[in-house]
């Protein structure tokens, strides 16, 4: 489909919601556009599938322990793959030895980066991976060598009888090592005298970790200014600046990575993983392995968790591949828990300075926003993640003049990339916190500060990004007044304390990741004779509920059961492409696919049964597994005898349906990362109580406000919102991806019980509002659920946190240890000024002194490149940025 | 997956037949009771026994018996946690050992887990309790293929961490425990088999010794508490236990004598011996507690090897402490 096309799929959706109103009233009439507004919440009643609380079509098999995950595979004569990784964190390798391995008994073949050696990566721009490293190592982590052997002991004795020899280079180990590091453009070339990290020797490659990115090891620079910020300051009554630090963390999801390959009889090559991505791993296939797409068949298992860790291309995925075309022999992978989290791809950390020029009444004239973003040892998602970090700040409130300046470094760790939220959630909880303490210093509430300046539904943000539907207002209101968060702000007792923040992020990437014109996501739907009907698509089920969702939706439009349907997902094969399970896109992408392919077979069938009965198609509809003339519901027919007649008329029934988001107002260099067909909206109020001896901090309950557009599954939903707000909790308290960067960077702790994640005991009562403004780009007006309830969690939190105990925790995790300590320096400040400590109160006269907190004090300068500029919608922009001479003429 | 390394297994019927198999097997061998501790430092290969001797269907291991009000009630070291935590006398008698137990780990690991097997748990340490190729990356480390303590790259000793929780708890309580080998039987006051500073020699046990009972004192006089810092509210093991065990006059009041015992802030139990003294001939009231909590907090010597900040878990002491005190007053 063209993307001018896609206002008319807002069109048919409404169709489809019609036509499931009642027999009596329903009519196959409307074929302009129904406008959205006006079918808020209330046409859900007219909906057989859509909006009802059906279990998952997975639900069964998952819970009897029927589904099978790729480790579940065996396969007649299968080998055992293990993966030999390098133990130092950055080094060239002198040698690698292999022949003791290869000659141990079961053993039957080891590869090293000679065998691979075509570098890949998830970005065109960023094909820096090796699945084994060919000359040099990154990080402790990166593999090195592989064997398979006949069973999984013989292949871990055999991986330990592989010797390297190392030459180690210098280490670089975080955001200021690696902007100071020699070569870099920030450096003199002494880098004692700067500060930076030391070692003898002039050879300044020998300090970069890859030969390619902006400079040094600087990966990515970027710089945008929308509108004027400078001017925008000059408005202002109040400018504020301050400083965060949003710690990484990673997905841990309880499935680790695994893979399987077989090379069929004709040499074709099949393989079998826990990937988010099949499409990007058939593609990455092809290129490393040198065979043409056609002969790679990829076909991702259900994943046990995803959360965007397997959206890459896995080194152990390449590795399996090639021993299976080397031995003729199935091989399979399993990583242990440590390898997860080597292949990471999480959250990255990032530095965070904003700056924001505010109006009395709170309203924002200017933000300046900038982050430094610890990439880890490889490209991975994190030109997109750099951008990310500053492209969603300007969808929830209005901000008319907005610049924001973003950098990646590389350092010798496990790689970052995309988690739940993708490079959102830090800037979101820097964003929300200095919001609350603006509102603070104008002595506003912060739930009006926030509610009176919102971005306006259907409108265009300073940035470009089409806002659609917008129910964040309604968010607020309901979060707001369910946890009595007026009467509780500012008014607990000290050590309780309340906070309100909001989000938004997107349903769906607008650009794909490699640049193409072709539809995000495909549908293939067939019609038996006998009544089944076969839905085929390249989406993936990570446990979101997107087999589910194809289901329903066909359910609905076809009018039957969505448990008599076939879904056969994610096989490169079988099934048309859909780009993956990330960035939220499914159940608004491939819904509105296989809305479209479900339309056209309910089309087929209807005319030829118009045909054959001699009813007018505008009276024929399609409900509970039967096709009826809506006059006369009596006049029925199966809806196997409906296929029938529509197979005798027109041939085999299949229908295709395919999806392509609205092209982007944008038109500016980076105005790929932040449009979306549609975005999501929260607003969550935590309730929190703080230990002031010890600075343990409890979430007793979390109120959570989602705007959804439309719940396709309220039910499944539920789950996404809950899931997220557990998940948020965890980086909100403890999770942190901590190494000992005095101890060759070394992981802190790679294991499920050292990295602490909360369990069932620390997690919070949540209480759960939808928020139904259905945005005409969704299938039925359906907007993400899968991410951005994860969002305003840390912030709500950290404000809460604020509200008990008067500390600022500028820094995510909010462990005790933090707040304790800005605790303790407060009261001996007092005790210094000779206050008397008393008991339970503050001393602190709010407003007029800043708060105590505990976090990054400064951020390390950078020579920002010139920004792209690009004047606003509303000051005649175009979308398009403002060219070089015209900005200098105008100086 | 992370596989077990291939050994020998036995799994004799009685104590003698057990101890005989471990004096044949020499360093080689180890004993294994629950194996929550001992199977994953053995795919870890933080522990490698050729020879592993089961105790699990040792029935004279999983005993309790005695009178809680006379003679003291005995407890065989295989029983398991649960079984601790379900028992009646227990309970009833000595709530402050269920109490501990139902802290250790989690519901599923404290079935298998055993008594016995939690005061003979080794120590812990964030450079020791990774696996092999981890530890590589640090060269390894003094207590397993390594000649540095990376926690104090400048000690001698190990810095590993003693981290069971009823080790406090029965140090407090002055319960005695039964060792068994070829030929010899001895029963020592629980404190002496801790009583090295060291995370790789942290008991003074004999290798081939089996323990087989654990004897707790007759139940009058003293109540007891068990105080424990960790991250969440189930899995981890403490980076903080307090044990505090108070003996009271016929007065019910002022206190006779008095325990306090730290867990998992050291190679060892700690005993706070000044804190105990600001206990005692007083009654058992804020003050006393606040100075009490002050002493002990000196004794903490954490370290940057466990879950937390180290300096944070230091300051923990004083809270845990009068947590733990605060338990003990008011009598019922
Ligand atoms: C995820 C996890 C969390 C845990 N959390 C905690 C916690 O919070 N607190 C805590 O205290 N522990 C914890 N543990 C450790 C362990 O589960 C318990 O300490 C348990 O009680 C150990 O008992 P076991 O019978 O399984 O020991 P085993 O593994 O069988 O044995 C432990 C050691 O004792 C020796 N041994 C056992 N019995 C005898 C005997 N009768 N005579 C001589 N030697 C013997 C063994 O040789 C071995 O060296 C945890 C373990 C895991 C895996």
């Amino acid at each position: 489909m063209i993307p001018s096309a896609v206002a008319e799929i807002a069109g048919f959706c409404m169709q489809v919601t019609r036509t499931r109103d009642p027999p009596k009233s329903g009519r196959i009439t409307a074929t302009k556009p129904y406008p959205v507004h006006l079918m808020k919440n209330g046409s859900s009643k007219h909906l057989e599938v859509v909006g009802k609380p059906f279990r998952k079509v997975d639900a069964s098999a998952k819970v009897t322990g029927q589904t099978k995950f790729a480790d579940d595979i065996v396969l007649p004569r299968m080998l055992y793959c293990k993966i030999l990784r390098s133990h130092v964190p950055h080094a060239l390798i002198r040698k690698i030895d292999t022949s003791k391995a290869v000659a141990m008994p079961g053993v039957v073949a080891v590869i090293t980066g000679k065998s691979l050696p075509i570098p890949y990566g998830i970005l065109p721009v960023s094909q820096d991976e090796h699945a084994l490293c060919l000359d040099k190592v990154r990080m402790i982590g990166d593999p090195v060598a592989a064997v398979a052997a006949i069973d999984e002991d013989a292949a871990f004795e055999a991986m330990n009888a592989i010797e390297v020899e190392y030459d180690p280079l210098p280490v670089i180990s975080s955001i200021q090592d690696a902007l100071r590091s020699p070569g870099s453009a920030h450096m003199d070339d002494n880098p004692s005298r700067t500060g930076g990290p030391q070692l003898a020797g002039e050879n300044k490659e020998a300090w970069r970790i890859h030969g390619y990115g902006d400079h040094g090891n600087v990966h990515k620079m970027v710089a945008l200014e929308f509108g004027d910020v400078e001017e925008g300051f000059k408005q202002a009554d109040l400018i504020r600046e301050d400083v965060f630090f949003y710690e990484g963390n990673t997905h841990l999801p309880m499935e680790q990575h695994a893979a399987v390959a077989q090379v069929d009889g004709d040499g074709k090559l099949c393989l079998w993983s826990s990937t988010q991505t099949p499409h990007y791993v058939h593609r990455a296939l092809a290129k490393v392995l040198e065979m043409p797409a056609s002969r790679i068949r990829v076909i991702a298992t259900p994943n046990g968790g995803g959360f965007g860790g397997k959206s890459d291309p896995f080194p152990h995925e390449m590795i399996v591949s090639k021993l299976a075309l080397l031995t003729g022999r199935p091989v399979k992978v399993t990583l242990t828990r440590e390898e997860v989290f080597y292949c990471h791809r999480g959250r990255h950390p990032v530095l965070m300075w904003v700056k924001t020029g505010a109006k009395k009444d709170g309203a924002i004239t200017a933000m300046h926003f900038r982050s430094f973003l610890d990439g880890g040892a490889y490209g991975s998602y994190g030109v997109a993640s750099t951008y990310y970090t500053g492209a969603l700040q300007t969808v929830t409130y209005k901000i008319p003049n907005y610049k924001f300046e973003g950098v990646r470094v590389f350092t010798n760790k496990p790689p970052c990339g995309p988690k739940r939220g993708h490079g959102t959630p830090q800037p979101r909880y820097a964003l929300e916190v200095h919001l609350d303490k603006i509102a603070e210093q104008l002595r506003l509430d912060p739930v009006a500060i926030r509610k009176n300046h919102l971005v306006e539904p259907y409108s265009l943000t300073s940035n470009y990004l089409r806002v659609g539907s917008m129910g964040l207002a309604a968010c607020i209101d309901k979060v707001v007044t369910a946890s009595d968060f007026k009467n509780k702000f500012r008014n607990l007792p000290y050590g309780k304390g309340i906070g309100l923040a909001c989000a938004s992020y997107l349903s769906g990437a607008g650009l794909p990741i490699y640049w193409n014109h072709m539809p995000h996501s495909g549908v293939q739907l067939r019609l038996d004779r006998q009544g089944g009907v076969c839905v085929m698509c390249g989406s993936i089920d990570i446990g979101q509920g997107s087999d589910s969702v194809l289901a329903y939706i066909i359910a609905e439009v076809l009018g039957i059961d969505p448990f008599d349907i076939r879904v056969l997902t994610a096989d490169t094969d079988l099934t048309p492409v859909d780009l993956g399970s990330y960035s939220s896109r499914v159940t608004l992408m491939t819904g509105n696919a296989a809305l479209e392919a479900a339309e056209r077979a309910r089309d087929l069938l209807i005319r030829a049964v118009s045909e054959k009965m001699n009813i007018p198609a505008t009276r024929l509809s399609l409900s509970g597994g039967r096709l009826f003339d809506v006059e006369n519901p009596e006049t029925s027919i199966s809806f196997a005898e409906a296929v029938q007649i529509a197979e005798a008329r027109f041939g085999t029934i299949g229908t295709v349906g395919s999806y392509t988001p609205p092209p982007s107002a944008g038109k500016y260099k980076g105005a790929g990362v932040g449009p979306s067909p549609a975005y999501s909206y929260d607003a969550a109020v935590a309730e929190v109580e703080v230990d002031p001896r010890t600075g343990i901090v409890r979430v007793e309950r979390i109120w959570i406000a989602h705007d959804i557009g439309r719940a396709i599954n309220p039910a499944l939903t539920l789950g996404q919102v809950e899931g997220s707000v557990y998940m948020g909790l965890g980086e909100a308290l403890m999770e942190e991806m901590s190494y000992r960067t005095n101890r060759n960077v070394v992981h802190k702790f790679p294991s499920l019980l050292e990295y602490k994640s909360p369990t069932t005991l620390e997690m919070c009562d949540v209480k759960t509002f939808l928020i139904e403004d259905p945005d005409p780009n969704g299938p039925f007006g359906a907007k993400e659920v899968g991410q951005g309830p994860l969002l305003p969690v840390p912030p709500a939190i950290a404000n809460a946190v604020y509200d008990a105990v008067q500390v600022r925790i500028d820094e995510v995790p909010i462990t005790p240890d933090k707040v304790l300590s800005a605790i303790q320096k407060r009261d001996e400040k007092q005790e210094d000024e000779g206050e008397s400590a008393n008991g339970g109160g503050t001393g602190i006269t709010r407003g007029v002194e800043e708060p105590h907190r505990y976090g990054p004090k400064s951020v390390p300068e950078v020579d920002w490149p010139e920004p792209v500029r690009v004047k606003p919608p509303w000051d005649g922009g175009t979308g398009k940025e403002i060219l070089r001479e015209a900005v200098h003429a105008r100086e | 997956m992370m596989r077990l390394p291939k050994f020998e297994y036995h799994a004799p019927r009685k104590i003698a037949d057990a101890v005989k198999l471990m004096a044949e097997a020499g360093r080689e061998g180890q004993f294994v009771a629950g194996g929550t501790d001992l199977y994953p430092n053995m795919k870890r290969r933080q522990q490698t026994p050729k020879v592993v001797i089961g105790l699990h269907r040792i029935a004279a291991l999983k005993k309790i018996t005695g009178s809680a009000s006379t003679t003291g009630v005995s407890v065989g070291a295989g029983v398991t946690l649960t079984e601790l935590i379900e028992n009646r006398t227990i309970q009833k008698y000595y709530p402050v050992i269920a109490q501990a137990a139902r802290l250790i780990s989690t519901p599923i690991l404290q079935n298998m887990g055993t008594l016995g097997g939690n005061l003979l748990l080794d120590t812990r340490c964030n450079y020791y309790d990774q696996n092999y190729e981890w530890r590589k990356g640090v060269h390894f480390c003094l207590k397993k293929d390594g000649d540095t303590c990376w926690v104090a790259p400048g000690s001698k000793i190990c810095w590993a961490v003693q981290s069971a929780d009823e080790v406090p708890v029965l140090i407090a309580l002055g319960v005695r425990v039964k060792l068994v080998s070829p030929g010899r039987e001895r029963v020592i006051p629980i404190a002496q088999l801790y009583s090295r500073f060291d995370g790789i020699h942290y008991l003074t046990k004999q290798h081939d010794e089996l323990l087989t009972e654990i004897l707790l004192p007759p139940a009058n006089g003293w109540r007891a508490s068990y105080a424990k810092l960790r991250r969440r509210g189930a899995f981890d093991f403490p980076v903080l236990g307090v044990a505090a065990c108070v003996w009271f006059e016929d007065d019910h009041a002022t206190v006779r004598d008095a325990k306090l015992i730290l867990g998992a802030i050291a190679p060892h139990p700690l005993e706070a011996t000044e804190a105990q003294k600001l206990l005692i001939g007083r009654p058992l009231d804020e003050n006393a507690i606040r100075a009490a909590a002050a002493a002990a907090h000196a004794v903490a010597k954490p370290l940057d090897n466990t879950d937390f900040l180290m300096y944070w878990r230091k300051q923990m002491v004083r809270p845990y402490v009068e947590q733990a005190l605060n338990e003990l007053r008011n009598p019922k």
